[in-house]
This record gives structure tokens, sequence and C-alpha cells, in this order.
């Protein structure tokens, strides 16, 4: 076993040795532009990218006409809320989305707001899932898109796309959704999910970092977005650019691959993460975050109160793990995710994500089980707040000095 | 961010980690920060009768800097007497940790902590309590 041992995969996956491969000769002998129609080395790219498309295609249930390629999930949810916004404007400028939403569409809708358009918010509730019946009332006439994620990248949680999507449908809005923790992980099929725009990334399901796709539905409705980027009219007129033709082929594989290896996997995952949980609440005063029933199998968010995240990342240095700790971050903020789920900042402060993968094994799941109860009790013989607590002072009623 | 060596070093061999009798009259205790801001620092110190600093104790709820912030803050303040101790700057700490810019507020609240802990002991022992900045972070 090599130390350190990665156990962020919700940040960004390894390559695939055979993603790679299947990469390999398209930056060197196989380096035509996809779109140069008259020789063989365009035609070499071109059909490549086809046959990509179709990889794709299939892990989500899609054809390959519906399948635009961008420079990633971001891109990508900035392609379909923004191209929504502005196809649709005689519709309406009405957008719901989700506060736990990826700063990608929190942020794509703040700067449609400045632009006219109407965003609604919805909170979440304390396992992290929306409140359909909220949602059904604040469709109105002016709605033209729903935009709820599939599963979170903080929590793992997964919405109800099925009843989201029907409910958007019902009020005559689309449904996008950003897929990116979710495609490659558990079965996505946007015509049984009712999903007409969905963003997705290679980098999560052990494909390479800068490329990703946007599915834009072709039939019942046909969706169409306005181009975010003026050019060579590539991707049907939606995205101009040269295709990342290498890049574009691992992202095939990645989806080839997860779709022939996705049951065995997501069972050894959840077993193994299941693993990790129950061991890690063992510990006193430790509890997972977001609803369990619902969830990406290879994701454990738990909260060890009384110490602080990043604190105990430094104790956990052979693990790479994440934290919604403020201090993880420049804005010294705690983690938005986990404060939409009603958590109090102490508790954001004291989260901790393990984020299991494709080479993750039970021996490194064992270390970390180990590793991470060790660094939990280091903490808490530092922390002033265990000794209160365990002393039976109720810290809810000391006036802390805010600073 | 990759932490300094010093850093590192009180943090994983944290000095004086520990708890003084804070109803001894000869025990100042300051404690400083919030949860909810991801930081809180317990310092004590206990002084003798020349008002000499004799042991420091601390406990820290935070980030690496912090703690390292308040290990280092009670080493320093033994065998200081009462008036070097409030001489005590937060950029000293900055200083000697390399603290990024980002981790500063770590060494405000060890000053903030050694200050606390110094006007709890004048305040047990019929002094008034000093006028403190009012926390600046």
């Amino acid at each position: 076993m090599e130390l350190p041992i990665y156990l962020d995969n919700n940040a960004t996956t390894p390559l695939d040795p055979r993603v790679l491969e299947a990469m390999l000769p398209y930056f060197t002998s196989k380096f035509g532009n996809a779109a140069s129609r008259n020789h063989a080395f365009g035609w070499v790219a071109e059909e490549a990218v086809d046959y990509a498309r179709e990889q794709v295609a299939k892990l989500i249930g899609c054809t390959e006409k519906e399948i635009i390629f961008t420079s990633g999930a971001t891109e990508a949810d900035n392609l379909a809320i923004k191209g929504v916004f502005e196809m649709y404007a005689d519709k309406g400028n009405h957008i719901i989305t989700a506060t736990t939403e990826h700063k990608a569409v929190l942020d794509t809708c703040k700067h449609l707001e400045k632009l006219g358009a109407k965003i609604t918010y919805l909170n979440v509730k304390e396992d992290g899932l929306i409140d359909l019946q909220e949602l059904e009332a604040a469709m109105t006439p002016e709605t033209i898109l729903v935009s709820i994620m599939y599963g979170n990248n903080e929590i793992g949680v997964i919405q109800p796309v099925k009843e989201i999507s029907a409910i958007a449908h019902k009020h005559g809005a689309l449904f996008m959704t950003d897929a990116t923790q979710a495609v490659g992980k558990i079965p996505v099929d946007v015509n049984a999910d009712g999903i007409d725009l969905m963003a997705f990334s290679a980098h999560k399901m052990y494909g390479p970092k800068g490329i990703g796709a946007l599915y834009v539905r072709r039939k019942g409705p046909r969706v169409k977005v306005t181009a975010q980027m003026d050019g060579g009219g590539h991707e049907r007129g939606m995205r101009s650019g040269t295709l990342n033709v290498p890049g574009i082929v691992g992202l095939g594989k990645a989806c080839e691959l997860c779709r022939l290896e996705m049951d065995e996997e997501a069972k050894r995952l959840s077993a193994l993460r299941d693993k990790l949980e129950s061991a890690l609440t063992q510990l006193e005063e430790s509890y997972v975050n977001g609803n369990v029933a619902h969830r990406l199998p290879h994701v454990a968010n738990i909260s060890f109160k009384y110490v602080e995240g990043e604190g105990l990342m430094m104790a956990m240095k052979d693990l790479a793990v994440s934290s919604g700790s403020a201090c993880t971050s420049a804005s010294l903020e705690p983690s938005y995710v986990l404060k939409a789920l009603g958590l109090s900042d102490d508790l954001a402060h004291s989260s901790i994500r393990f984020g299991l993968g494709r080479f993750t094994t039970e021996e490194e799941v064992d270390y970390a089980i180990e590793n991470t109860k060790k660094a939990v009790n280091h903490l808490r013989d530092l922390s002033p707040l265990w000794e209160m607590f365990k002393e039976g002072i109720d810290l809810s009623k000391i006036e802390w000095a805010e600073h | 961010m990759a932490y300094s060596e010093k850093v590192i070093d009180h943090y994983t061999n944290p000095r004086n980690v520990g708890t003084l009798n804070k109803e001894a009259k000869n025990v100042g205790t300051g404690l400083v920060g919030a949860p909810e801001c991801g930081d809180v620092m317990r310092l004590q110190i206990e002084v003798n009768d020349e008002n000499v600093i004799t042991d420091a104790k601390f406990k820290t709820f935070g980030c690496g800097s912090a703690i390292a912030s308040s290990s280092l803050a009670t080493e320093w303040l033994k065998g200081k007497s009462i008036d070097e101790a409030l001489a005590i700057d937060n950029m000293d700490l900055v200083e000697e940790l390399a603290l990024p810019p980002v981790k500063i507020h770590c060494s405000v609240l060890a000053e903030d902590a050694i200050k606390s802990a110094i006007n709890d002991y004048r305040v047990k022992n019929g002094l008034e309590a000093l006028e403190l900045p009012k926390s600046h972070h």
C-alpha cells in the first residue's frame, strides 16, 4: 500500500490506464482535426469522435446527436442555463434551482439575474433533498427551466430527478440537471428520468480533465440552446471550437468502462463506504451528513464534533480528503451546502468528506479508519470544547466573542 | 496550502497542552474565539508573587495554524513577567511561524488569548482589567 491514500474522488479521479491507452494515438499519429473533411487525417479523427459519441450516448440512453462536447461540466452548465435563458426569452425569464447546487450553476444563475432573469433558489430539507411541494409551488407560467443537480458533490445525496422533471414538464418548463457526480456511478437514463439537458464531465469518472458534455434533448421536446461561443459552428452550432479529439476519445472510453463495470463497482464501493462510515460513527459525537438512503455509493460526509476540519486533516496526513471547514476555503465561510442542510457552523467546520473510487482498496479503507480515529482523538485531546463537553458544560450557553 | 516546518512541529508536538485550575487565585484564563468561526483558544497562565509567569497551558479548537500559534504562545509566556507578556504582538507569532496572510487571524486570536488571560488574573487579584483593543479580526 502506497501513502498518501487518495480519498477525494469527488474532486477528481485518476485516469484509468485503459482510457489513457485509448487516447494516446490521438495525440501523435492520429492528430487530425475532426472538421477536416477532405483528407484521411480528418476522417480518422472524425471517426474517433463519432465512436466516442456513441459510447457516451449509450451510457445515458440517448442518441449520438444529442451529445455536445464541452470543456467540462462547468462549461456545460453555463451553456445549458445561459443558452436556455436566451433561446426561450420570449416564453419567460424564470429559472428554479436549489441552494445546494454547484457554483457552476449558482453563479451562472446569479449572472443571469443581472440580465433580468428571476431565479428561485429552493431550500433543501435536513437530509439535503428538495421539497417537491415547494418546487411545485414555485412554478409559474414564466418558468422556463428547472435546474436541480443529480447527485451532490459534498454529501452525495441523490435528488428525486424523475419526480422533479415530471413537475417541470407539467408546468411547461424544461428540466436540466448537473449530473457530474452521478453519471458513470449510478444508472442515469435521460428518457426514464425525463431529462432535457444534462451536464457531466470525464475527470470524475476516470477520464481526462478538460472534457465534458452537455446532453441536449432532440425529441419530445426538441430543445435548443443559444451558443455561448461564436466560431466555426461545431457541435450542431451550439459549441464552436476545434474538437478536443484525444479528450473526447478518453471521455468515450471512460463512459464505456463505467457502463460495463458500474454495477459491480457501485456494490464494492458502497460496501467499503459503509464499513468506513460505521467504524467512524462509533466515535462519540460523530454524525453522517445528508440522506443515507438516497445517495451515491462512494461518498461519506461525516462531522466529528468539537474538532475543526482543517486541523483534523492535518493530522490525517496520509489521507487525501476534503473538509467543509472554512479554513480550507479562501472565503473563511464554512460549506454552504452543509449550512443549507441546517447544520450549525461549528458542525460544518467539523466535517470531512471521504470520496472512494475505482482504485480504492479495502486495505486503504482500513488504514483510513485507524488514521482518522487517531487523528480525531488527538485533536479532541487538544480541544477546549471537547473538555467542556465532557464536563457537561452547555456550549450554546456560553457567550462567545464572535470575530 | 503548505504549512511551514515550525507550524508542523508545533502541531505534531504541541507544547504545554493542558488545564490549570481556573479557580486558583494565581491562575488567569483566557477563552477567545467562537465555535461558529472555527476556532476557540483557551490559554491559561500561572503567576507567582513576583508577577512572573511560571506556567502556561493551552487547548485549542481550530486549524493547524491556530494550534501552533497557541502552542508557541505558551512557550514564550513561561518565565516572562506580566508586562513582558503584554508586549507580545501577534506579528511576532506570524513571523516566527511564517504564517500566510490568510492565517494571520490565528495569531491575532493568540494575542487576544494572552491579554484575556492576563486580565482574568488581574481582576482576580483586585486589579483593574486593562482596556483591550476591540478584537480586530
